[in-house]
C-alpha cells in the first residue's frame, strides 16, 4: 500500500513537473497573446490565443446549457419524484452508466447528428457535444448536492403552504447554492479539457472565434497538433498549451475547493 | 363529528413495508385547546402529527390509510388541494430548520406564497409575528442576516414566528422544546398557553411534566396505538388503563 501510494503520487508529480519544466520555457506572451501565424506549426512566430479564447468560449457555452437543461432536472429527481424511488434509482443508475461513456463516442454521435441535421463543423456543434458529454456530470453532482439538503427544510417550506415548484427553486437551490456552483465548475473542467468530442465537431482553425457557426480551435487539439510537429521548438509550445490549461484547471478546482469549504462551513452552521 | 372537534381521525393506519406504524387511530382533537401526545420513542407519536398535515407524503416508503378531517376536509385524500390544506397548520419540529434566507425573509416567505402583499403591509406584519414570537428585541437591528447565524433557541422562536405569520388555524408542534435550553423552553411554553386562545395546539412530547403543566387534552400512545386519551386529569389522576399507570409511574418497561 504504502509503495502503491507513494509511487502513484511520484508519477502526477512527475507529469505536472514535465508539464512545467517543459512548457515554462516555451511559455511567452506572444504565445498567450497571438493567434498561430502561417507555418507555425514549422516553428514559426506566432501563439496559442486562437485555442485559448476557443476553449474558453465553447467550455462557457457548453457549461451553460448544460446547466439550465441540468438544474431542473436535478431538481425533479429530488423534489418531484420523491415518492418514485424505483425511478430515481433508475435515472441515476443511467445517468452513471452515460457519465461513464468515452468522450469520443460523444463526438461520434455528434458528428452524426451534424450529418443528419447539415452543420458543418463549428463552435455550435462542439459546443452541443461537450454539452451532451458533461450533462450527467452536471446533473449528478448537482443531484448529489441536492440530497444533502435534510428533509425538515423540505417539510418546514411544505408547512407554510409552498408547492413543490417553489420548494425547489426557492428554497433548495438556495440551500445549496455553493454547491451547485462547484458543479458547474467541475462540469466547466470537463468541458475544457476534452479533446475527443470536439475532434470532430469543432474542427480546428488558426482564427479567433467569432462566430457560432465557424470552426473553432481548442486547447487539447493545439496540444495534440503541436505535439505532432517534427519540429523540437513547436513541441515545447505545446508543453506551454498544456501548462495553459493545466493552470486554467487548475484555478477552477481551487476556486470550487474554496467555494466548496464554504459551503460546507454554511452547512454545520446551526 | 363533534363541533367542539377541530382534527377528526379516524381509521388511521400507517404501514412502512409490512410494518404497521399506526394501529386504528381515532381522535378527536379538541378546538382552541392544547392537545398532547405522549408517549414513549418510537410509539408512533412523530408519524401521527405528519398525518395530519400530510408530510407523510415526503417518506415513499408510508403507507396512509383512513381520514383525517379538518374543516370538513380530508387532509388524506388525494384530490384535496394539500398544499392549501397545510395552510390552516404551521409547524413546529423537534429542531429549526431556518429557510436558507436572511431573517426577514424567513417570516415573508409563507406570507408572499399566500398572497402578494404590499412592501409596507408586508413590513408591519414581519415587525408583529416576531414580537409575537419575542424575537424582535434581538433581531431588529440584523434582519437582513443569515437567519443561520441565530442561536438555536432563536431559530425555534423564528420558526414561531413564520408559522403564525401564514395564519394558520392549527399548531402542530413535534418536540419543538428538545433542543431547548430550559429558558427558551420555558417560553415556547408559555407562547402556547397564550396562544390556545386563538389556535388549536397539539403537542408531541415525552416530558411528562411538559404535558402536565400545559396541556388540556392528553392522547397516550404506546407502540402505535392510543392507549388512553382524555382530559388532563383524567389520564393524570384517574388513568384507565394499566400501561398508561405504568408509563406515568416511571415503572414502564
Amino acid at each position: 500500500m504504502v509503495i502503491a501510494t507513494y509511487s502513484i503520487l511520484a508519477i502526477l508529480a512527475l507529469i505536472i513537473f514535465s508539464i512545467f519544466a517543459k512548457g515554462i520555457k516555451a511559455l511567452s506572451w506572444e504565445i498567450l497573446t497571438q493567434v498561430p501565424k502561417g507555418g507555425y506549426y514549422y516553428g514559426k512566430g506566432g501563439g496559442i490565443l486562437n485555442a485559448i479564447l476557443g476553449s474558453l468560449s465553447l467550455a462557457s457555452g457548453a457549461t451553460f446549457l448544460a446547466f439550465i437543461i441540468g438544474l431542473p432536472v436535478a431538481l425533479y429527481i429530488n423534489v418531484f419524484l420523491i415518492r418514485q424511488k424505483k425511478v430515481v434509482i433508475l435515472i441515476r443508475f443511467i445517468l452513471d452508466l452515460v457519465w461513464g461513456i468515452p468522450s469520443i463516442v460523444y463526438g461520434a454521435f455528434g458528428f452524426s447528428m451534424m450529418i443528419f441535421l447539415g452543420i458543418q463543423t463549428s463552435l455550435l456543434a462542439g459546443m452541443l457535444t461537450v454539452t451532451l458529454f458533461i450533462l450527467p456530470i452536471m446533473i449528478r453532482s448537482m443531484d448529489e448536492i441536492l440530497r444533502t439538503v435534510p428533509i425538515g427544510l423540505s417539510e418546514a417550506a411544505y408547512s407554510l403552504g409552498s408547492n413543490k415548484s417553489e420548494l425547489a427553486f426557492k428554497i433548495f437551490t438556495r440551500q445549496t447554492v455553493s454547491g451547485i456552483i462547484t458543479a458547474i465548475l467541475l462540469s466547466f473542467g470537463r468541458a475544457i479539457g476534452d479533446a475527443a468530442s470536439v475532434l470532430f465537431t469543432a474542427g480546428y482553425t488558426d482564427n479567433l472565434p467569432n462566430s457560432l457557426m465557424e470552426p473553432v480551435a481548442t486547447l487539447p487539439l493545439s496540444i495534440f497538433f503541436q505535439l505532432s510537429s517534427p519540429v523540437p521548438a513547436v513541441q515545447d509550445r505545446a508543453y506551454a498549451s498544456a501548462l495553459v490549461l493545466t493552470i486554467i484547471i487548475l484555478l477552477v478546482s481551487l476556486f470550487s475547493r474554496g467555494l466548496g469549504k464554504r459551503y460546507h462551513k454554511t452547512k454545520i452552521n446551526f | 363529528m363533534e363541533p367542539t372537534s377541530k382534527i377528526h381521525i379516524e381509521n388511521l393506519n400507517v404501514f412502512a413495508g409490512k410494518q404497521q406504524i399506526l394501529n386504528d387511530i381515532n381522535i378527536e382533537i379538541p378546538r382552541n385547546k392544547i392537545t398532547v401526545i405522549m408517549g414513549p420513542s418510537g410509539c408512533g407519536k412523530t408519524t401521527l402529527l405528519k398525518c395530519m398535515n400530510r408530510l407523510t407524503d415526503l417518506y415513499p416508503e408510508l403507507k396512509v390509510t383512513g381520514k383525517v378531517i379538518i374543516n370538513n376536509k380530508n387532509v388524506l385524500d388525494a384530490s384535496e388541494d394539500i398544499v392549501k390544506l397545510r395552510q390552516y397548520m404551521g409547524l413546529l419540529s423537534q429542531r429549526p430548520y431556518p429557510l436558507p434566507m436572511n431573517i426577514y425573509n424567513n417570516i415573508a416567505f409563507g406570507m408572499k406564497l399566500k398572497d402578494v402583499k404590499k412592501r409596507r403591509d408586508l413590513h408591519k406584519q414581519v415587525v408583529h409575528y416576531l414580537q409575537q414570537a419575542n424575537l424582535w428585541d434581538e433581531v431588529k437591528n440584523r434582519l437582513r442576516e443569515p437567519a443561520s447565524r441565530l442561536s438555536i433557541g432563536q431559530q425555534q422562536r423564528l420558526c414561531l414566528a413564520r408559522g403564525l405569520a401564514v395564519n394558520p388555524e392549527i399548531i402542530l408542534a413535534d418536540e419543538p422544546t428538545s433542543a431547548l435550553d430550559p429558558i427558551s423552553s420555558q417560553y415556547i411554553e408559555e407562547k402556547f398557553v397564550e396562544l390556545k386562545n386563538d389556535y388549536t395546539i397539539v403537542l408531541v412530547t415525552h416530558i411528562l411534566r411538559q404535558a402536565r403543566r400545559i396541556a388540556d387534552y392528553v392522547v397516550f400512545m404506546y407502540l402505535g396505538e392510543v392507549i388512553e386519551q382524555g382530559t388532563v386529569d383524567e389520564v393524570f389522576e384517574h388513568p384507565r388503563m394499566e400501561k398508561t399507570r405504568q408509563y406515568l409511574g416511571g415503572t414502564f418497561n
